[in-house]
Formats: C-alpha cells, structure tokens, sequence
C-alpha cells in the first residue's frame, strides 16, 4: 500500500499531467455475431495533416458501437477524397460493404470545412454526402458529427457519439486521505475535463436537460448537499443544505425541477423542488427508504427504489394523482431504475447470484440479465437508447462498462488512474 | 444564493484551503481504515474534557458497531457496548458523531440511506438508555469511505458499520 501512496502522490502533485493521460481507452469484450465491414478512408486536409486524425476517431465510433467492423487502414489500396476517385473493386476485395471518404480545406482564417461520404460498396452507390465546417481546434467535434451521419445513416438509429459523459473518480492522496474528483469527458472517453476536486466524497452526478449543467451530491461542506455547476465557465451553486441525506438529484425533462432525496425529518423521502421558486414539494410519505428518483421521459411520473415492500424495488409514481405502481417483482432486490428514452424500456441493478444491470419491458414484462460482470451499478442509458454505462468492478478497481439494450454489445472502458464509477450519460448536445 | 462566477481551479484552491482548515477536527479516516471490532477512533478536535477524555473507545468499549447486508438491526455486542457508552453519556454530557457505513454492494444511494438507517438505529438504542439525543449528530456516507479495500465477505462485513466519533 506504501507503494501506492507514494504513486498516488506523484500522481497528484502533477495531476494536471496524469489528467491528459488518464484520458479512457476502450476494450471490446464482445460484439454482434455479424458485424457490418466498414472502411474510413483517411479524411485529410489539402492544406496537410490535421491535428485529430479523422477517420481514425469514425472507426473508433463505429466500432465501439459493436455493429462495425473497421477495415485496417493499412489494408486500404486507395484513399479516395471524393466520389470520382472511388474504385469499388478495390473496397470489394477488402469485403467492405460500405466505404467512407472525404477531404478537407483550411480557410485563411483557420476555419475547416471537411467534406465527407458514404457509400454502399455493393450497390456501387453514394448514401451520403455531406459537408461539415469547423476549426482545427474542435477536430473531434468533426469527426464525432461525421460518425453521427454515418450511424444513422446505416442503422436508421441517430448517432449519440457527440454526446458527453460525467463520472467520478476516487483514488488515494498524498496524505493518504481519498481524493474525489468530478470529470466530463467526450462519449469516447477523451478530452476528460475537471470540473471538481475534492477530499470529500462526491455522489450522483446527472446532467442538466440541455447538457449545459451538472447536478451532483458533494460532502464538502461536511455533510451531502446537492450543488449544480455549469460546464462553461465552472460556476457551482449550493442548493440544498437540510440535515440529514441531501442526494440523489435527477433534472425534470423540462428543466425546471429536481427530483431529489431528503432526510430531514428522519427518514428518506422524494422531494421535487423547482428550481425558480426554490419551493421543496414532498412526494413519498413512507417510514421506509424511498430514493434514487428518476423522471419518465413524458416527466409525468417518477420511477425510484423503495423497500416499503420488505426489500428494495422500484415503484413508479403519477405525479399528477400521486397514484403509486410496484414494478418489479423479480428477486429480492432492484434498484437505482433509470428508463431508456422510449419510455418503456426500464435499467436497474438487480441482484441474482450477484449485483448485474437488468432491463424490464414494461409493456410485455420480458425482464433480460444485461451484465456479465461483478459488483455492476449505476446504470445509465445513451441518449439515443442504443447502449448503457455501468460501473463495475474488476480486480479490485473501479471502471465503466458499456453493454447494447440487446446485451449483444459488451466492452470496457478501463481508466489508469484510480476507481471510476457513477457514470451519467448526457443528453443530446 | 446567486451564480458564483468561481472557475475551477480558484475553486480548487479555495477548497483545498477549506479542507485544510475542516482536517484539523476531522477524525475519519486512519482509524475507520484499520477496521478492528476493538479499535479505538482517536478523536482529533480540541480536547472538550468529560471523564474519559475524546478516547470514547477508553477501557476497550467497541466505537464501530457492524450490520448484517440490507440490515440496520444492533447486534448483541453493539447493544452491550453502546450500554456503556449511554452510561457514560448520561454522566458526562458531550457531542458524539454517528457515522452511519455500508459495503460496496447494491446501488450507491440506497446504501446512503441504509448507513443512515444504521445510525440512527444507534442513535435511538442510546437515547432509549437515557443519552439526550441532541448530543447526537447522525451522517451517512454509505459505500463513499469504506473501512477495508476488499470486494470479499470480511471486507464487506467491516464496511456495514456505524462509527461512533467525538466530536
């Protein structure tokens, strides 16, 4: 352990250094029996070579989504930049069903304007073409933009690769006490970005409806108090300070409330509190605990844990008659439920021979074991309902894993420093 | 309560000098890490006085009381020690912590609330022995600190704890 430390200081005297390299990596464990071959074709600029390699960062994407099976770039035997200088025989050969390609220019003014497309190789024919401006400095916006076209493109299903992730982090300090850290980062896991660093613990980050704010739980004032702080310039405000549990916060589909957790009167109960009255509104009234709230995408209704029932599982409530519904029977514990855009698919952590992410059909009852791996919690559903995040852990540490709605897709995303964990999925940007 | 225009890394700053400032009456960490039914927690706050001092654990009476998974029932032992502790209290009145623990399993929230719910559970067994619960401050902080490393029944065990602290 002394060891550790000693590394863990180092890491922290020069943290801004071990943040460019604790940027996530991605490892695929498992993907779809039939993937879909896809070449990117190098994307480079008259001008020269980027700063980002394109096509690189679109691979990546597509791969990670677990439909695609990227062509080596170093199989590739041309690099068209347009339509006129495809040759399909060439991208027949490699067993490409689909190709892109593309190129770009710089303006005197720095701007960027790429232009890029897709065709089915088969076919012999163009899908897509499209053009994208931007500057040098926001180069993986291009690429993750391109990747959302060419998604949706092949799939019918709207890409969520330009979307963001929040998580925490935790790891050993130099004086040996835990050092908690609050980071955002691109859904690929890189430029990680700090938004807050703290000796005391931090809970239940969520994001705002238009991906502009974070909302989360800090003890830096000695105890949980729910803050919510602004990505662009950093700016935190305070919201609640009760005694007791002040957590799990979750922003209303509108923007305007919370959905929160308090204890003040000696027992956990759901609060909705409007963000522009600052008025609490108490919604459970229950001797057991009732948390982790969530809203229905219609924000009609909140689904959360209870253990009213005896053992924790999820209940919905219609906010309007306050009319209350069980909706897990399955085992004797589910919790922390989140639900996929459709409104009808339902993420929660179940335990059977362990803690896994399971999902319910709420319509057919079809109830579905996602993960395969240990310790599983937090789950959170991509904005366009195709995978989930989870935390899990793997020998003795902390890291993300990701796992399609179909549990077909499954991959890690180890990061080198310290326990990752609370992962929260933005929504579209 | 307005927008605080506070970037990032003065914030950093200004916390670290805030935490700084909380570590010298902090009494957390070192103690809760080694785990030991029988360890002591030093409290490191201003000395306050009362018969046996900030030790609360003095003459070998356990401070950290250990649950059952999904559990805030007392076990006998902890109801033995806390009978001391309730003597003691009545005796020499003085502010205790009740820091309420889960281990790693299950969801981070609801484990917040069970820790809570353990420490209270140690809250009420002292007030039913006459201890003024107003001396009583009860926090949770779920899975956030846990005792011992491990993913294994021992660590586990160790972790679903309440730690009593002076404070």
């Amino acid at each position: 352990m002394d060891k550790y430390s000693k590394l863990f200081s180092l890491i922290a005297l020069f943290f801004l250094a071990s943040l460019a390299r604790a940027e996530l990596t991605i490892e695929i464990t498992s993907g779809v029996d039939n993937p879909t071959t896809i070449a990117v074709s190098p994307i480079n600029l008259a001008e020269g070579i980027l700063p980002e390699d394109i096509s690189a960062i679109v691979s990546a994407d597509l791969q990670r989504s677990g439909l695609f099976n990227p062509v080596p770039r170093q199989n590739m035997l041309s690099f068209p930049r347009n339509q006129q200088e495809i040759y399909y025989r060439d991208w027949k050969i490699l067993g490409a069903e689909y190709l892109v390609f593309g190129g770009g220019t710089k303006a005197a003014n720095g701007s960027i304007q790429v232009n890029f497309g897709l065709s089915d190789v088969n076919g012999e024919k163009i899908v897509l073409n499209q053009v994208v401006n931007g500057t040098a400095s926001n180069v993986r916006d291009i690429a993750h933009y391109i990747s959302d076209k060419i998604y949706e493109a092949i799939t019918g299903v709207r890409g969520a690769f330009s979307t963001r992730l929040a998580y925490v982090t935790s790891f050993p300090g130099r004086d040996g006490r835990m050092v908690y850290r609050l980071l955002v980062s691109d859904a690929d896991g890189a430029r990680e970005r700090l938004m807050l660093e703290s000796s005391e613990p931090l809970m239940s980050p969520g994001w705002s409806p238009d991906g502009k704010e974070l909302v989360y739980v800090s003890f830096e004032t000695g105890r949980p108090a729910i803050f919510r702080q602004r990505l662009a310039d950093a700016s935190r405000q305070q919201l609640t300070n009760f005694k007791g549990l002040n957590g799990a916060p979750a922003w209303s589909p509108d923007g305007r409330k919370l959905a929160l957790v308090l204890s003040k009167d000696g027992n956990p109960e759901i609060y909705l509190y409007d963000l522009a009255s600052r008025q609490f509104t108490r919604m459970t009234n229950h001797f057991s605990i009732d948390t982790e709230p969530n809203w229905t995408p219609d924000g009609r209704a909140l689904i959360f844990t209870s253990d009213r029932g005896g053992s924790p599982q999820i209940y919905k409530m219609d906010l309007a008659s306050k009319s209350m519904e069980r909706l897990t029977f399955r085992g004797n514990y589910n919790a922390r439920p989140r639900l996929a855009p459709d409104g009808r698919t339902l993420v929660m952590v179940h335990r059977d021979s362990g803690f896994h992410i399971a999902s319910m059909d709420l319509e057919t009852k079809d109830f579905r074991i996602l993960s395969s791996t240990q310790l599983d919690e937090s789950p959170t559903v991509a904005p366009n309902g195709a995978m989930l995040l989870y935390a899990t852990k793997r020998g003795g540490k902390g890291l993300l894993a990701a796992v399609s709605i179909d549990a077909g897709v499954k991959f890690f995303l180890p990061v080198r420093e310290g326990d990752v964990r609370e992962p929260a999925w933005s929504p579209f940007l | 309560m307005s927008f605080q225009s506070v970037k990032t890394g003065f914030f950093i700053a200004v916390l670290s000098i805030f935490m700084a400032a909380c570590s010298s009456t902090s009494t957390d960490d070192a103690a809760g890490a080694s785990g030991g039914a029988g360890s002591g927690v030093s409290a490191g706050g201003a000395g306050d006085g009362g018969a046996y001092g900030n030790d609360l654990g003095a003459g070998g009476v356990a401070t950290v009381f250990y649950f059952d998974f999904d559990k805030a029932t007392l076990k006998d032992e902890a109801r033995a020690a806390l009978n001391i502790h309730a003597e003691r209290l009545r005796a020499n009145p003085r502010a205790v912590r009740l820091e309420g623990h889960g281990d790693e399993r299950g969801t981070r929230e609801y484990n917040i609330a069970l820790g809570e719910r353990r420490a209270y559970a140690v809250k009420e067994y002292l007030v039913l022995q006459g201890v003024n619960g107003d001396q009583l401050e009860v926090i949770s902080y779920g899975e956030e600190r846990p005792a011992a490393l491990g993913s294994d029944e021992s660590s586990w065990g160790l972790n679903r704890r309440v730690e009593m602290q002076a404070q």
